[in-house]
C-alpha cells in the first residue's frame, strides 16, 4: 500500500497527532511556551536521571553512598522499616501491616457506589476499632504502647478515625446551621467560624499544651490521641460548610411536598435531602479528604511519628547520616500515591454521577 | 540544642505559659512520688529528641545515642536490669509542658541548665552530662584556626535566634568585621557553605557537628575551638522529687566514676578484684555503702558492666561523628567532668 500511496498513507499516520500537534503549535503564544517546556526539560531531566539513576546505588553501605554522585536508594532499602512502621516491635509487625491492609481496603470499599449504605456506616466504626485495638493491643495481643507507633499505620489511622467521627458530626452541625431554631443556628455558626479562623497548627499545640491541663488530676491521655480528638472537632467544621453546600442546593419545594406526606424532620432529612444533598458534595468531600491526609503531616509539630516525621528522624541515625533527598521522595511517594489514586477516583465519581 | 525563628520564640512563651499553668494548678504533678509511680508502672518514661549521635533511630527501629544509653543507665539503677524504659520523642516546644503534666518521669532531651527554669518553671536538673555551646564552623581556605582571628568574613547565622546575637557580641569584643547573611532554615547552611555563599555559619556545635559529615568534602572545613555560648545539657525533671533526682545524679556520677578509675565495660570483671576500698564499694563487693542508701549492691557493676563508662558511651555515640572530647572530658584530662566521691 504504501509503496502504490506514498502521501496518502503518511497522511494516515499523522492524522492522529494533529490534534496534538495544534494544541502545541498552534498559535505563537503557544509555541513559545511549548518550546520553554521542552527547554526546562532538557536542563533538569538528564541530571535529575543521572543522580536518580545512572549515579545512584541501589544496594550497599553508607560509604558506598558518600562515594557516589548519584542517589542512595540503599538508604531507602535499609530505613523502610523504620519510615513505615518506627519504633513498633519487630515481631509484631504484622498487625501494622495488616492495620495498613484493613484500612486502605475499607477506603476502597467506601470509594465505590455499590457498597454505599448501611454496611459501611457500621463497618467503618468496627473496623477503626479492630484497627486501633491491633495497634495497641490487650485482649489476647501483646500490648504496644503509643510511643512506639509510627508511620503510615499512623497516618491512616489518624486520618480515617478523624474523617469518620468527623463526618456524622459534620453533617449534624450542617443542619444545625440551616435550623430554625435561632440559638442552635447561632451556636453552630459560632463554631465552624471559631474553628475556621484557627490554623491546624495552633489545634495541635491546643491539644499537646493546654489540653492536659484541663483533664482531670491522674488521667493521661497520649499526645496522640488528644491530638486525634481534636484535629476530630477542627475537621468537623470544615466538613460541615461542604455539606452545607449540598443542603443548599435541595430546594424548599422538596421539603413542603414530604411535609404534606406526612414526614417528619428526620424521615425528611434521612429519605429527601441527605441522599440527594450528599450525592452533589462526595467531590468536594473527597478533595478535602484528600488535603485532610496531607494536613495530618503536621503531627510532626508535636512530636509525633506520623509518615513525613518517621522520614525525617530516619536521617538522624549516625550510620545513615543526611539522606534528606532519598527520605523524603519515599515519603513523598507514597503520599503521591495516595492522593493521585484520590484524585483519579474523584473524576471518576464525578463523571459517574453525571450520568447516572 | 537551641533553634528559634520568630514563630519558635512566640511559642515558647506559650510553652512557658502552658508550663507556669500547670505548675499553678495543686496536685498536677504531685512531689515526692515520682519513684513509687515508676516502680509502680515497671518502666521509666523518658522525653528524648531527635538529634544525631544524642538520640536517633536506628534501621530496625531502636532508640540509640549518648542520652538514650543515659536511660538505659537509669533502668539499671532503679530496676537491676536494662531496658525497663520507655523512650517518646518529645519537640522541644512539648517537652517541658510534658515533664510537667507528668507524661515523662525525666527529660533526656538536651535541655539546657538556666536560672530561669529552675526558678520559674519549677524543674530539677542532674548533673550536667553534656557541655554545649555556639560554635564557628568555616572553610579552611580563609586560613583561620580560632574565632579572634575571623575578620572580615562573611558568616552565615540563623534568623531571630540568640546565635545571630551572641556573633555580634562576639565581634564587638574582638572588634573585628563580619557580614552577616541570614538564613531562615538551618538545612541551608550546607548549601551556603558550599557554594561559597558565606566563610563560614555559626549554629550550636552539637547541631555544626552533624552538619560536619553532611558536607561533600568535610576534610575541607573546621570547626573553630571558641564556644560563643553555655549551653550546658542535663536530664531534668520536676522540682520537689528529691529521691529521684539523687538517683538520676549518682547514675551519672557511676559513669564518670568509672571512667576517672579506668573502669570499662571490658575490664569491669577485673576491677572486682581490687583491693582499693573505694573501688570495692562502688562495685558492690563490699555492699556496705549501697545497703546505706537503698541500693541494691552491684547496680554501678551493672550499669559499667551493660553500658560503659562515661568515655565509653561518649565514643560509642559521638565520636563516630567527629566529636572531640574537649570539655567533656573528665577533670584529671582537663575537662569539666566532676564526680563526688562515692563514699
Amino acid at each position: 500500500m504504501s509503496v502504490i500511496f506514498p502521501q496518502y498513507s503518511s497522511r494516515m499516520l499523522l492524522a492522529p497527532l494533529v490534534p496534538l500537534l495544534r494544541s502545541l503549535f498552534g498559535g505563537a503564544l503557544n509555541t513559545v511556551l511549548t518550546l520553554l517546556a521542552v527547554l526546562m526539560l532538557a536542563l533538569i531531566l538528564p541530571p535529575l536521571l543521572h543522580w536518580a539513576v545512572t549515579d545512584a546505588v541501589f544496594s550497599g553501605t553508607q560509604e558506598e553512598c558518600r562515594q557516589a554522585a548519584g542517589a542512595c536508594w540503599a538508604f531507602v532499602q535499609a530505613k523502610a522499616r523504620f519510615i513505615l512502621f518506627a519504633f513498633y516491635p519487630s515481631e509484631a509487625l504484622w498487625r501494622p501491616i495488616l492495620v495498613i491492609a484493613l484500612l486502605l481496603g475499607m477506603m476502597v470499599a467506601s470509594a465505590l457506589p455499590r457498597f454505599w449504605g448501611m454496611r459501611l456506616i457500621l463497618g467503618w466504626p468496627l473496623m477503626l476499632a479492630l484497627a486501633w485495638w491491633l495497634m495497641a493491643g490487650g485482649w489476647g495481643l501483646a500490648k504496644v504502647s503509643l510511643n512506639s507507633w509510627g508511620g503510615l499505620p499512623v497516618t491512616l489511622l489518624v486520618w480515617s478515625t478523624c474523617m469518620i467521627f468527623a463526618f456524622p458530626a459534620a453533617v449534624l452541625l450542617a443542619l444545625a446551621r440551616q435550623s430554625r431554631m435561632a440559638g442552635l443556628r447561632l451556636l453552630a455558626v459560632a463554631y465552624i467560624e471559631v474553628m475556621r479562623a484557627i490554623p491546624m497548627v495552633a489545634i495541635l499545640y491546643f491539644a499537646m499544651l493546654i489540653l492536659p491541663m484541663a483533664l482531670p488530676q491522674g488521667v493521661i491521655l497520649d499526645k496522640l490521641i488528644r491530638a486525634t480528638i481534636l484535629i476530630a472537632l477542627f475537621w468537623t467544621a470544615y466538613l460541615a460548610e461542604v455539606v452545607r453546600g449540598g443542603l443548599q442546593t435541595i430546594g424548599p419545594g422538596q421539603a413542603e411536598a414530604a411535609q404534606s406526606l406526612g414526614l417528619g424532620y428526620w424521615r425528611l432529612i434521612q429519605l429527601v435531602v441527605l441522599p440527594q444533598a450528599l450525592r452533589r458534595v462526595i467531590p468536594g468531600l473527597v478533595n478535602l479528604g484528600i488535603g485532610f491526609l496531607l494536613a495530618t503531616s503536621l503531627l510532626a509539630v508535636i512530636g509525633a511519628f506520623d509518615l513525613l516525621n518517621t522520614a525525617r528522624a530516619s536521617t538522624t541515625d549516625q550510620q545513615w547520616l543526611g539522606f534528606y533527598n532519598e527520605a523524603y521522595i519515599f515519603a513523598a511517594v507514597i503520599y503521591f500515591l495516595l492522593c493521585f489514586a484520590g484524585s483519579r477516583y474523584s473524576l471518576w465519581l464525578e463523571a459517574r454521577l453525571q450520568r447516572g | 540544642m537551641s533553634s528559634s525563628g520568630i514563630f519558635t520564640r512566640s511559642l515558647r512563651a506559650l510553652t512557658a505559659a502552658a508550663v507556669i499553668g500547670a505548675a499553678a494548678i495543686p496536685g498536677i504533678a504531685s512531689a515526692g512520688d515520682t519513684l513509687d509511680a515508676i516502680k509502680e508502672r515497671g518502666v521509666i518514661k523518658v522525653g528524648v529528641g531527635t538529634t544525631p549521635g544524642f538520640f536517633s533511630p536506628d534501621s530496625d527501629g531502636k532508640w540509640q545515642g549518648f542520652f538514650i544509653d543515659y536511660g538505659r543507665a537509669l533502668s539499671i539503677a532503679v530496676f537491676g536490669e536494662d531496658g525497663k524504659v520507655e523512650f517518646t520523642n518529645s519537640s522541644p516546644q512539648q517537652r517541658l509542658p510534658a515533664l510537667q503534666a507528668g507524661e515523662f518521669d525525666i527529660l533526656l532531651s538536651g535541655v539546657t541548665v538556666t536560672i530561669n527554669r529552675a526558678f520559674n518553671l519549677g524543674f530539677h536538673f542532674g548533673p550536667t552530662v553534656f557541655y554545649d555551646g555556639q560554635g564557628i564552623l568555616v572553610r579552611k581556605d580563609i586560613g583561620v584556626t580560632t574565632a579572634a582571628e575571623l575578620d572580615g568574613a562573611t558568616i552565615g547565622v540563623q534568623s531571630g535566634t540568640t546565635g545571630e546575637l551572641n556573633i555580634a557580641d562576639f565581634f564587638r569584643k574582638t572588634g573585628h568585621n563580619f557580614t552577616p547573611v541570614t538564613i531562615e532554615d538551618t538545612s541551608e547552611f550546607i548549601a551556603a557553605l558550599e557554594s561559597g555563599r558565606v566563610d563560614a555559619i555559626t549554629q550550636d556545635s552539637s547541631d555544626l557537628v552533624g552538619k560536619l559529615q553532611q558536607l561533600k568534602e568535610p576534610d575541607n572545613y573546621i570547626l573553630l575551638p571558641e564556644r560563643l555560648s553555655k549551653e550546658p545539657l542535663a536530664p531534668a525533671i520536676r522540682a520537689g522529687d528529691d529521691q529521684w533526682l539523687e538517683i538520676v545524679n549518682w547514675t551519672v556520677y557511676a559513669t564518670i566514676q568509672a571512667e576517672e578509675w579506668g573502669i570499662t565495660s571490658a575490664n569491669v570483671d577485673e576491677f572486682l578484684k581490687s583491693e582499693d576500698p573505694a573501688i570495692q564499694r562502688f562495685l558492690g563487693v563490699d555492699p556496705s555503702l549501697a545497703e546505706a542508701i537503698g541500693f541494691q549492691p552491684d547496680w554501678a557493676y551493672k550499669i559499667i558492666r551493660t553500658v560503659g563508662n562515661y568515655g565509653e558511651i561518649y565514643e560509642r555515640n559521638l565520636s563516630p561523628l567527629g566529636w572531640k572530647r574537649g570539655y567533656n572530658d573528665i577533670w584529671t584530662n582537663g575537662g569539666l567532668l566532676y564526680s563526688p566521691p562515692f563514699r
